[in-house]
């Protein structure tokens, strides 16, 4: 008999593709873990941004992990509503972020406030504050683009998403 | 009911499948990679609110057609999106305006929608308007930017907003569909949407230091089907792997 334990311990070990260091579980993606009355169960997830193209990689990812101890009867359910917001991240997640070298997000003003002036982003790398943005849009569509104006080091910025 | 949502849907989700194909087709050609990056990645989050949007339209139709079968199958006078988000990328002063008129309309009409009676409609809502607050915080800093830039930057903008204003009213086409919707509370009263979007738009184009155009002649025919001479090419490039290759996936 499979417990949710198990369940979660194997979730665990799903990455993000785009952020090898995060786990789903670290993102927040996963919404719900439930044994349906047919003894599969039924994992609901939330995708990060509506164009999110990890987000096929990572159903097919929780299937083969799920199946490695010995569950195969799995539902993979997404769910827009809550939308999903960088709240969700965990401590954890911050850290290992920060580790590997993208900045994790930092509580902003409001978006659509135009020419405000921006919240710092601490560089991961020698954590001055004194960084630039280059652009809001960066690699993937989670992140931005920065650069320190000390150690010079270009970076990303796991942007806030509220 | 079901048969007004579904035309509702639709033209919302091919707003976003026009508007995401068109930014991708600057992919390689931004004026600077910043750009390039900045335009194709807004162009993702377009094109997965029209996957969540045309697959809803799926659903709603119940003939068993999914949102590729939608987006790409069908032909140009079954494409209900508004004439501007069809119309060619020019230069990248004319791609950030257009882009400004559209964020600055998706951003209060999400605002409305995600507290829709239809719960699916709110929640496409809800999680496209996070996205939509960055991508109009960099359209309208654009359009400010290069209206209040150079002298030969303002001339272009200028022209552009000649051009593009004519597009605008569209915006807040309605007719049956919309009138239903509203009294049932589906989506908000489009009167009211435009007088604030008409005042946000203002603000900008102010600090941008541009003039709308007094001659207010106006097109429309996208949300009924009847599109500009551009429509035919971009659905060729669209639908090219479809046609060619029909069912392939990957």
């Amino acid at each position: 008999m499979v417990s949710a334990k198990q369940i979660y311990d194997s979730l665990e070990t799903v990455k993000d593709p785009e952020v090898p260091v995060l786990s789903i579980l670290d993102l927040g993606i996963v919404r719900d873990v439930k044994q349906l009355e047919n003894q599969g169960w039924e994992i609901t997830i939330t995708p990060t941004y509506s164009g999110c193209p990890a987000m096929r990689v990572i159903e097919e990812d929780i299937k083969a992990n799920l199946l490695l101890i010995g569950i195969n009867n799995v539902h993979v359910v997404s769910v827009l509503s809550p939308a999903w917001t960088t709240d969700w991240l965990s401590e954890n997640g911050r850290k290992k972020l920060k580790e590997y070298g993208i900045a994790p997000p930092v509580n902003e003003l409001d978006k659509s406030v135009l020419f405000g002036v921006p919240t710092p982003v601490p560089c991961p790398l020698c954590d001055t504050i004194n960084t630039k943005m280059i652009s809001q849009f960066g690699s993937t569509a989670c992140k931005a683009h920065y650069q320190c104006q000390e150690c010079l080091e270009p970076f990303d910025y796991f942007k806030c998403l509220k | 009911m079901k048969e007004h949502l579904l035309k509702y849907v639709l033209r919302l989700g091919d707003d976003s499948l026009i508007l995401g194909q068109r930014l991708a087709e600057w992919c390689g050609h931004g004026p600077i990679l910043e750009e390039d990056i900045a335009l194709t990645n807004i162009s993702l989050d377009l094109i997965g609110q029209a996957t969540s949007l045309l697959n809803y339209a799926g659903e709603l139709e119940g003939k068993g057609r999914s949102g590729d079968d939608f987006a790409f199958l069908r032909i140009e006078k079954e494409y209900v999106n508004c004439l501007l988000v069809e119309q060619v990328n020019g230069h990248f002063g004319d791609t950030m305006l257009r882009q400004f008129f559209f964020d600055a309309f998706r951003k209060i009409l999400f605002e409305s929608l995600q507290f829709s009676s239809d719960k699916q409609l709110a929640a496409i809502a809800e999680k496209s308007l996070k996205e939509t607050k960055y991508h109009l915080k960099h359209s309208s800093e654009w359009v400010i930017r290069l209206g209040d830039g150079t002298e030969e930057s303002h001339l272009k903008m200028q022209e552009s907003l000649n051009t593009l204003w004519r597009y605008t009213d569209e915006l807040f086409f309605e007719d049956e569909v919309d009138r239903y919707l509203t009294e049932n509370k589906v989506i908000p009263d489009l009167v009211n949407l435009k007088g604030v979007w008409k005042e946000n738009v203002d603000h900008i184009l102010q600090l941008a230091k541009l003039e709308i155009p007094t001659n207010n002649w106006q097109f429309e025919g996208g949300r009924v089907g009847r599109h500009s001479e551009h429509m035919g090419f971009l659905l060729a490039e669209l639908q090219y792997m479809q046609r060619t290759y029909p069912n392939m996936e990957w």
